[in-house]
């Protein structure tokens, strides 16, 4: 083939022109962008998920639950008139990354206030950032309570609202004596397992074990033999991540069945039932304050528009993510009610902000800005869903230090900080 | 007592099978090959879209995951592992980088993501294989309970111990790759088409790898990431029982499975944990070479 040198002048025209049209579309982006930020009718936020690594599997899902959450905020009018624009930010399943991610968005993009964190680690990474920045932070997920800080927004459960209802309700209604403590190894199931410890004594009954394995391990092979051999009669589970697949499979391998010795769980969710198959959990227990089942109007018509929003028709959806979507109404309401964007006001704004969240009423509590949540207990079928088996009757205080003694009338932590002397 | 040689037993046999890909690849071959876990992710992918796509059990995956692994082997030795024989710090970093690419191409779904296109049993989530009821219903043969899956997992290491033996030291083929593991230029100076069996043999160890990430997939979740750490653990077998040794590997998991077990139930698998890998460092001082070694002399 021989190149015309008139064809050939007009081939790289045409990549010129299709460069200068790339080039014009690409300046004006970051010049418009800028406008805005000036002309200030948008408000910028910042999302910090882990979009990749081995965490994004759970924390992808809750990225998507935010941004639908400020997708629907916008079409409905945005917040004081003004559109939220997020600003997506990846951890990479990474405690550092998590830490200069979060440095970036509070220092060189100036948002005031940021959604993230899945983990109690990637958590304890930014705090520091939020905390001299004079930031705000808004955490979805259940955690181990412990901390007292200004400048996170807390809207995941505490142990005393999967826990408070959970182990008196096995002992009373499972009529179970000695209780088999099992969980992963680090910070969230050894303070899970404190306040377990607690009630258990307190409901007159005994723990026999309080055993750990490795974040992430799948041999289970000894510990469910321990389980088998300890004649205990209800396993209490704090085990976390895709080892509570290995361990559920391994229960099931091992001949064990959940009508004789259940596993009461506190972490295992809707998204490691679906990954371990429904048939090794069937009949075992988890008690959370949200499950996909709730059947109310309000939760199927979530359940449906989130699964349009991330295209899966089979998307399951979980305690963490519902958190992820409800808070950013109340970070919403919060501004609506503060008027101005600064982190300050809008802290001072969500205290006592309510909503009616998928799972029912929510509400921060004004002194430690956690979350009012109403405990639910739920019993695995053989479809991978939870039948909710009890529930309390309206949300309950959270309570971050109950492994420490708080009480709803002796606080720990309060307005103006956390009283270390109760410690 | 007999619960716990069973758990070492299988712990044993799950790192061997892991291991018997990289006895080859590794030991007979030189190949640091950091990729071999992610051949067992193919394999547990493979599992799944069998599940998925055809309704097939783990049965029928077991030679899928096997040619599938083997197939995407052979592509890397093709295009990356040939140029780099006899130089082992480069075969670990290449091979590192393959297992990255491979990673991402089944979490982005072979980049189909990008144009919101999604493939059921790829993508970043968790996968689940069934197993079938078969392996899942224990039962009792003269009062002990037999656990079926992993007794399974045990015969089909065995039985795939057998038949890289039979290859290695009972086929012509075996001959030919034995005798370029001493010393490839002579073999080639015989006659053996070194490029070709090269490729073969490389295919079978990723195969190999394949068939494991069959039953890993029955155990644990599939996920793009979950190959990583089983890379670590094969590698302690094969650096424990003597680089190029079967028997070695053989002797080596069966010794780490039966430590894991037995200190795993007589304290806890942290413990455990840390007692094989202490272990590991003792014999690695004691004998550089490995457990069994012919090249040492």
């Amino acid at each position: 083939m021989k190149i015309e040198r008139r064809s050939f002048l007009k081939g790289t025209a045409a990549v010129g022109a299709g460069a200068a049209a790339l080039s014009v579309t690409k300046a004006p982006y970051g010049f418009i962008r800028n406008a805005a930020f000036a002309a200030t009718d948008t408000v910028e936020v910042g999302v910090l998920f882990s979009l990749t690594g081995g965490l994004s599997i759970i924390e992808k899902s809750l990225a998507d639950a935010t941004l639908m959450a400020i997708a629907e905020i916008n079409d409905a009018g945005g917040v004081l008139g003004k559109q939220i624009v997020p600003i997506l930010e990846d951890g990479a399943s990474d405690a550092k990354t998590y830490n200069e991610k979060a440095n970036k968005l509070v220092i060189q993009d100036r948002v005031p206030t940021v959604f993230g964190s899945y983990t109690s680690a990637s958590r304890k990474a930014v705090l520091p950032v939020f905390e001299k920045r004079k930031n705000l932070y808004f955490y979805p997920t259940y955690y181990e309570g412990f901390e007292c800080s200004k400048n996170v927004v807390y809207t995941g459960a505490v142990p005393n609202q999967q826990l408070s209802n959970y182990i008196p309700w096995i002992i009373k209604n499972l009529n179970k004596k000695k209780f088999f403590i099992v969980g992963s190894n680090y910070i969230y199931p050894r303070e899970m397992a404190k306040v377990c410890k607690i009630l258990v004594e307190q409901a007159g009954a005994e723990w026999i074990a309080d055993e750990y394995l490795e974040l992430g391990h799948s041999e289970w092979g000894a510990m469910v033999k321990k389980i088998k051999d300890s004649g205990c009669d209800a396993v209490l589970s704090n085990v976390v991540g895709d080892s509570v697949v290995a361990f559920y499979r391994e229960f099931g391998n091992q001949g064990l069945k959940h009508d004789q010795l259940p596993i009461c769980a506190t972490v295992t969710s809707e998204i490691e039932i679906a990954a371990m198959g429904a048939e090794y959990a069937a009949g075992s227990f988890t008690s959370f304050p949200y499950f996909q089942a709730i059947d109310t109007d309000a939760n199927n018509s979530f359940i449906e528009r989130y699964r349009k929003y991330v295209n899966d028709s089979n998307a399951v959806t979980h305690h963490a993510l519902e958190s992820s979507y409800f808070q950013v109404f109340l970070w919403a309401q919060a501004l609506e009610k503060a008027g101005e964007e600064t982190p300050a006001a809008i802290r001072e704004g969500v205290k006592g902000q309510e909503f009616d969240a998928p799972n029912g009423h929510v509400k921060i509590d004004a002194e430690n800005l956690h979350a009012w949540l109403t405990p639910r207990i739920a019993q695995w079928d053989s479809n991978g869903q939870g039948v909710i088996i009890d529930e309390y009757p309206a949300p309950i205080m959270p309570l971050p230090y109950v492994a420490y003694g708080e009480t709803e009338s002796d606080l720990f932590c309060k307005e103006g900080g956390l009283d270390t002397s109760k410690l | 007592m007999w619960e716990t040689v069973f758990i070492g037993l299988s712990v044993g046999s799950i790192l061997l099978l892991v291991a018997l890909g990289l006895t080859i690849t590794y030991g007979a071959m030189g190949v640091i090959n950091m990729a071999h876990g992610e051949l067992v992710m193919v394999g547990a992918y493979t599992t799944v879209m069998m599940g998925t796509y055809f309704g097939l059990n783990i049965f029928f995956a077991i030679p899928a995951a096997f040619l599938m692994a083997a197939f995407v082997g052979l592509i890397i030795e093709r295009l990356v592992v040939r140029n780099l024989y006899g130089r082992l710090l480069d075969t670990l970093l290449a091979t590192w980088g393959v297992a990255i690419l491979i990673q991402q191409a089944v979490r982005l779904e072979f980049g189909l993501a990008f144009f919101g296109i999604h493939i059921d049993g790829l993508g970043v989530g968790l996968q689940r294989v069934d197993v079938p009821t078969i392996l899942r219903e224990t039962f009792e043969v003269g009062g002990v309970v037999v656990q079926p899956y992993r007794s399974f997992i045990i015969l089909l290491t065995v039985a795939l111990v057998g038949l890289t033996w039979l290859l290695m030291y009972r086929t012509s083929f075996g001959t030919q790759v034995r005798a370029i593991m001493r010393n490839p230029k002579m073999a080639a100076a015989c006659g053996i088409d070194v490029t070709r069996i090269n490729a073969l043999t490389f295919a079978y160890g990723s195969g190999l790898a394949g068939v494991a990430g069959v039953m890993m997939s029955g155990f644990k979740t599939v996920s793009p990431g979950m190959g990583t750490s089983l890379v670590v653990d094969g590698f302690m077998v094969v650096v424990v029982g003597g680089i190029g040794s079967l028997l070695g590997s053989v002797v080596s998991a069966g010794f780490l499975g039966q430590l894991n077990g037995i200190f795993a139930t007589l304290s806890n698998d942290i413990l455990a944990r840390a007692v094989v890998f202490g272990a590991v460092i003792l014999i690695i001082v004691w004998r550089p070479n490995g457990l069994f070694n012919f090249r040492g002399r």
